[in-house]
C-alpha cells in the first residue's frame, strides 16, 4: 500500500527539492518518509535528522500542525493524507 | 485592590474571564487570562519588570546605564515604559517587519530602534543585538530568551494567579516565544495540578521569516525545556485571524493576532474533551489587545484579504 503524504519545505531546502514548496512521499512512520523523500531529493535526510536518526535541533516537524517531538518523534505513525510541514526553528518574542 | 502607589506597582492581577459562547459545554469551559490589562498592555510586562528588578539587585544595572534588547515588539514596549520610569536609556533591536504602532509606542516611551533585517525574522534581531553587546560590554542586555527571571516571574504571579483562580484547570494554552510563559506557568502548575496538560501555540509565519540562509541558523531560546510541554501547534495565519475575530464576535474581547492562534490550540483540546467526554477547564493567555494590530489590515476585509496582508510580517 501506498500513501499519499503532502511534506511542506523550507525556503532554505528547496535546493535539494528542485524549488519544490511541496513534495509528495510515502511511508509507515515519519522516519520511513524521510527515507523515501530522499531516494528522490538526495541529502535531504541528512539536513533533518542526524546519524541516530533523532531530528537536528534546529528543525521543526510538524504533521497536521502538531510538534512531531511531542507524538512519537520519528516513530511517528503517518496516514494517508496527512500533512508534514518542515521548518527551522525561529525566535518569537 | 485597585490603588497602587505607581504604574508599575499595578502589574498582575489581571481578570480570568470565562467564554460562555466559545466553550463547547457546561463540561468543557475555556477561561481567557486577560494579560492585556498590565501598565503597557501586554503579557510581557511581567517579564521585563522581573528583568529589571533582578539586574537591579544583582548590581548590573544602575543609574544612568544603557539597556539592550531584542524584541519583535511587547518586551520593548514594556521595557520602555520601566527604562522611563527607572531612568535608563533603551535600544532595541528590532525586525523591519514589525507593524508601525509598535514603533510609535517605542518612540513615545524614548526608546532608540535598531532595525534588523525582516528576513530570518526574530533570529536575525537576537542575532544583531549580541553583536552590540559583545561591541559595547557596558550595555546590559537583558537578553529575554535566556534570562531566568522571565520564566521566574510566570511562575511566581501568573501561574500562581491561574490556580487562585481556577483550581479546577485541566489544560493551561499559552504562545510560545522566548517560552517563558509557558515554562514558568507550565512548572508551577505541574506543581500543583495532577494530569495537568500544558499545551504551545507556536505562531506559524510567513516565508520570508524563514528566510534564513542555514538551516543551523534556527534557534531555540535557551529557556526552553520540552519536558515543560504535552503538545507543542503550529497555527497559520488564516485560522489565527479567524479565531481573533471569532472571539471579538462572540465574546466581546479585542485581542491581538497571537491570542487568536493561542485560541486555536485552546479550541482543538476543547474538542478532544467533548470527543473523550471528559471535563475540562481551559485556560489561555490573551497576550494583548488588538490595538497594535490595525495598520496591519488583520481587523479589514476577508480572512482572506487580511491573510495575505500580514504575509512576511511578524504578527505575534
Amino acid at each position: 500500500m501506498t500513501m499519499a503524504i503532502e511534506v511542506g519545505i523550507p525556503t532554505i531546502l528547496r535546493t535539494y527539492t528542485g524549488g519544490e514548496k511541496a513534495v509528495e512521499g510515502s511511508g509507515q512512520t515519519l522516519a520511513d518518509l524521510f527515507v523515501d523523500l530522499d531516494s528522490r531529493y538526495t541529502g535531504l535526510r541528512d539536513r533533518l535528522v542526524g546519524t541516530d536518526g533523532t531530528l537536528n535541533r534546529f528543525v521543526n516537524v510538524y504533521l497536521n500542525d502538531e510538534d512531531v517531538r511531542f507524538l512519537g518523534g520519528p516513530e511517528t505513525p503517518l496516514a494517508d493524507g496527512d500533512v508534514v510541514t518542515i521548518l527551522p526553528a525561529v525566535a518569537g518574542g | 485592590m485597585a490603588r497602587f502607589d505607581s504604574l508599575l506597582d499595578s502589574l498582575g492581577g489581571t481578570p480570568l474571564v470565562g467564554l460562555p459562547q466559545l466553550s463547547p459545554s457546561r463540561e468543557v469551559r475555556l477561561w481567557g487570562k486577560l494579560e492585556d490589562r498590565n501598565p503597557t498592555g501586554s503579557v510581557k510586562d511581567r517579564p521585563a519588570i522581573a528583568m529589571v528588578e533582578l539586574a537591579e539587585t544583582a548590581g548590573r544595572l544602575t543609574p544612568g546605564c544603557t539597556v539592550l534588547e531584542p524584541t519583535s515588539g511587547n518586551t520593548g514596549i514594556s521595557l520602555a515604559m520601566v527604562c522611563k520610569l527607572k531612568g535608563y536609556r533603551l535600544i532595541c533591536v528590532m525586525p523591519e517587519n514589525t507593524s508601525v504602532e509598535r514603533r510609535q509606542l517605542l518612540e513615545m516611551y524614548g526608546a532608540q530602534i535598531i532595525t534588523s533585517p525582516a528576513a530570518g525574522g526574530s533570529n536575525e534581531a537576537v542575532a544583531v543585538a549580541k553583536k552590540l553587546a559583545a561591541e559595547h560590554p557596558d550595555w546590559v542586555m537583558l537578553y529575554q530568551y535566556g534570562n531566568p527571571a522571565n520564566s521566574q516571574a510566570h511562575y511566581d504571579t501568573t501561574g500562581p494567579e491561574i490556580l487562585a483562580d481556577c483550581p479546577e484547570i485541566t489544560h493551561f494554552v499559552a504562545g510560545l516565544g522566548t517560552t517563558g510563559t509557558l515554562m514558568g506557568c507550565g512548572r508551577f502548575l505541574r506543581e500543583h495540578v495532577p494530569g495537568i496538560r500544558i499545551v504551545a501555540a507556536e505562531p506559524r509565519y510567513g516565508e520570508l521569516v524563514y528566510g534564513l540562509r542555514n538551516i543551523d541558523e534556527g534557534f531555540v531560546p535557551e529557556l526552553y525545556d520540552p519536558d515543560v510541554l504535552d503538545s507543542r501547534f503550529s497555527v497559520g495565519p488564516a485560522d489565527a485571524l479567524r479565531r481573533t475575530r471569532q472571539l471579538i464576535e462572540e465574546e466581546g474581547i479585542f485581542a491581538g493576532i497571537s491570542t487568536g492562534a493561542i485560541l486555536h490550540a485552546a479550541l482543538a483540546q476543547a474538542d478532544r474533551a467533548v470527543k473523550a467526554g471528559e471535563r475540562a477547564d481551559i485556560v489561555f493567555i490573551v497576550a494583548d489587545g488588538g490595538w497594535k494590530y490595525l495598520s496591519t489590515g488583520a481587523y479589514d476585509g476577508t480572512i482572506e484579504q487580511a491573510t495575505e496582508k500580514i504575509e512576511g510580517q511578524l504578527w505575534a
